[in-house]
């Protein structure tokens, strides 16, 4: 069943096109890394796909109700905002706001979600005197306790440390193999490489390249999207991919 | 929270007791308060219904409306300085007071001042709605609130600036202090409606607010509309504060201090703040009404001088707490 369906997506904002024609859909099962360079529209094709920007074309998720699409679709957008000094339950606790909050099956949401990001033992500490990798992951679990069928999040392993990125990607993984499907930004080629099970590739507002890891990562798509070359090799527990410098 | 209210209720309801039984009349707290329960004949029950109990019941409702409000604005613009006043509500209110006072017109007819200031009140709100858009976040609120606070003090300083006579000037001065002295039912029963109205406007914002702490992106994708939640805050923080300005004149700090005082207490969630916050401000109000009788009950002291001045210190205690935990 398909989570997401875009449809011609166009987004422009002050006159300038961010977007331009993007077709895409999102399955159930699937692990979609977003990849490309910086401007490329990552955050904004997750955004207009929220509705969370005015956009032409059609988006699934931004054609439901503020409420329906709650249930439907979790943002952990870049900006690790967190306003007030709560303690990280509650700031977990916040992802169970759609679907009222208060019961039995909320406590188990938000126990789940601290057990998966692994924060549990800070779960009484102030949200914001945590560090910003253990903010981060706060921010992971409020947006895995919305137990959404689809989690959409924006350079979601960005300052982790590798236990915690790849424990993360971990998770993610784990939700697609259940059955939900999950789109995530990132810059990391080689995490993309190992635990998505499908990147897309933006640039200039188009999609480059869809398709396996070993589809799109290609040395001349990387070369034209990024101007970098890339080292490729398999090895016993999965692929290596590294940036290797960057092309004249 | 409920801590919080297992102390603050009773505190209310005790500094209220101590409101209806300390006044210039002297009268025994008993007898007092027979007379305001059982009425009978002669000038107490007089007294007790018609001075001590509009004006008690006053500092709860305003009190606890400055409270509300502030909670609700430093939610919404998720910053602890926020205040009520800041999107120039209590300043148009208390510029159509001016005007009412100037023109003579609340010499005529009593009601008129607090009904001008009412209209000025309704005026910011639809200004700011207009400046601030149909789309758009905190930031044009802001800006738009900072517009219409300007234009209506700089109104209010023409005013003063032309009033013809020095005792008009005064009255206007004295006024813009904010009192809850000689105030009477009918103040209360003009104000009550308002509050009500915009109290249950704010307390509706709870759900939007807390997830504001995410962020309005964060906000929008868990179903808040946004555009909504601002337009109710607008609205319940012009009833609310609009009335509170009209009976009782402007009265800062509350709205400011009570939120930032309260948040550590309720685990600084913005739903839980939003009614801690409303009985803190009534319980600090009343105890600074209570202050202007005891302090100096025969000149007459502003309440809003007291908030004031009770104000600023608790703020100044609590930068120098921030910058402990900064270091």
């Amino acid at each position: 069943m398909t989570l997401l369906t875009l449809s011609d997506l166009s987004v422009t904002l002050r006159n300038r096109p961010v977007l331009d024609g993007i077709t895409l859909s999102v399955s159930e099962g699937e692990f979609v890394g977003l990849i490309g360079p910086n401007g490329a529209g990552k955050t904004t094709l997750m955004r207009a796909a929220l509705g969370l920007v005015p956009c032409a074309g059609h988006s699934s998720l931004a054609a439901l109700s503020p409420a329906a699409r709650a249930k439907q679709a979790a943002w952990m957008p870049q900006a690790r905002e967190i306003a007030w000094p709560v303690s990280v339950e509650t700031l977990v606790s916040l992802g169970r706001l759609p679907h009222g909050g208060g019961t039995e099956a909320d406590a188990a949401a938000i126990e789940d979600a601290l057990a998966q990001m692994q924060l549990s033992p800070l779960r009484a500490r102030t949200a914001t005197r945590l560090s910003g990798g253990e903010q981060a992951r706060a921010l992971i679990a409020r947006a895995l306790a919305q137990e959404c069928p689809l989690l959409l999040a924006d350079e979601p392993v960005a300052g982790l440390d590798p236990a915690h990125q790849i424990a993360t990607m971990q998770v993610f993984a784990r939700l697609a193999a259940e059955g939900r499907g999950v789109v995530t930004s990132l810059h990391d080629l080689g995490l993309a490489a190992r635990h998505c099970t499908r990147l897309v590739l933006l640039a200039h507002g188009r999609i480059l390249a869809d398709g396996t890891p070993a589809e799109v990562l290609t040395p001349a798509r990387m070369a034209e999207a990024f101007g970098v070359s890339i080292y490729h090799a398999e090895t016993e527990d999965g692929p290596v991919f590294l940036p290797m410098g960057v092309l004249g | 929270m409920k801590k919080a209210f297992a102390v603050l209720l009773p505190l209310v309801a005790l500094l209220a007791l101590a409101s209806l039984v300390i006044g210039p009349a002297d009268i025994g707290p008993l007898a007092a308060l027979k007379a305001l329960v059982a009425g009978g004949d002669g000038p107490l029950p007089l007294v007790m219904r018609e001075i001590r109990l509009p004006r008690m019941l006053l500092a709860i409702l305003i009190g606890g409306s400055l409270g509300l409000a502030g909670a609700a604005m430093q939610g919404y613009l998720r910053n602890p300085l926020a205040e009520p006043g800041l999107i120039g509500i209590s300043g148009s209110a208390a510029l159509g007071a001016v005007i009412a006072i100037q023109t003579g017109l609340s010499a005529a007819f009593a009601l008129a001042l607090p009904l001008m200031a009412l209209a000025g009140a309704v005026g910011a709100v639809l200004l700011l709605v207009l400046l601030a858009g149909p789309r758009g976040g905190s930031l044009t609120l802001i800006l738009a609130g900072i517009a219409v606070s300007a234009m209506a003090s700089a109104l209010t300083s023409l005013v003063l600036n032309l009033s013809p006579s020095p005792y008009a000037a005064g009255e206007i001065v004295f006024w813009m202090m904010g009192s809850l002295a000689d105030r009477s039912m009918v103040h209360v029963w003009l104000a009550a409606p308002f509050m009500a109205a915009g109290a249950l406007l704010l307390a509706r914002t709870g759900r939007g607010l807390d997830a504001l702490t995410l962020g309005e992106d964060a906000a929008g994708a868990m179903g808040v509309h946004l555009t909504r939640l601002r337009l109710a805050l607008v609205l319940g923080t012009a009833c609310v504060v609009g009335a509170g300005t009209a009976v009782a004149g402007a009265i800062g700090f509350v709205g400011l201090v009570v939120p930032h005082l309260l948040r550590p207490v309720v685990g600084a969630r913005p739903s839980a703040l939003l009614w801690t916050s409303a009985a803190g401000g009534a319980a600090l109000l009343l105890a600074a009404d209570i202050a202007v009788r005891v302090v100096m009950p025969d000149r007459d002291l502003k309440l809003g001088v007291v908030t004031a001045l009770v104000g600023a210190p608790l703020f100044l205690h609590l930068i120098w707490k921030t910058r402990g935990e900064q270091a």
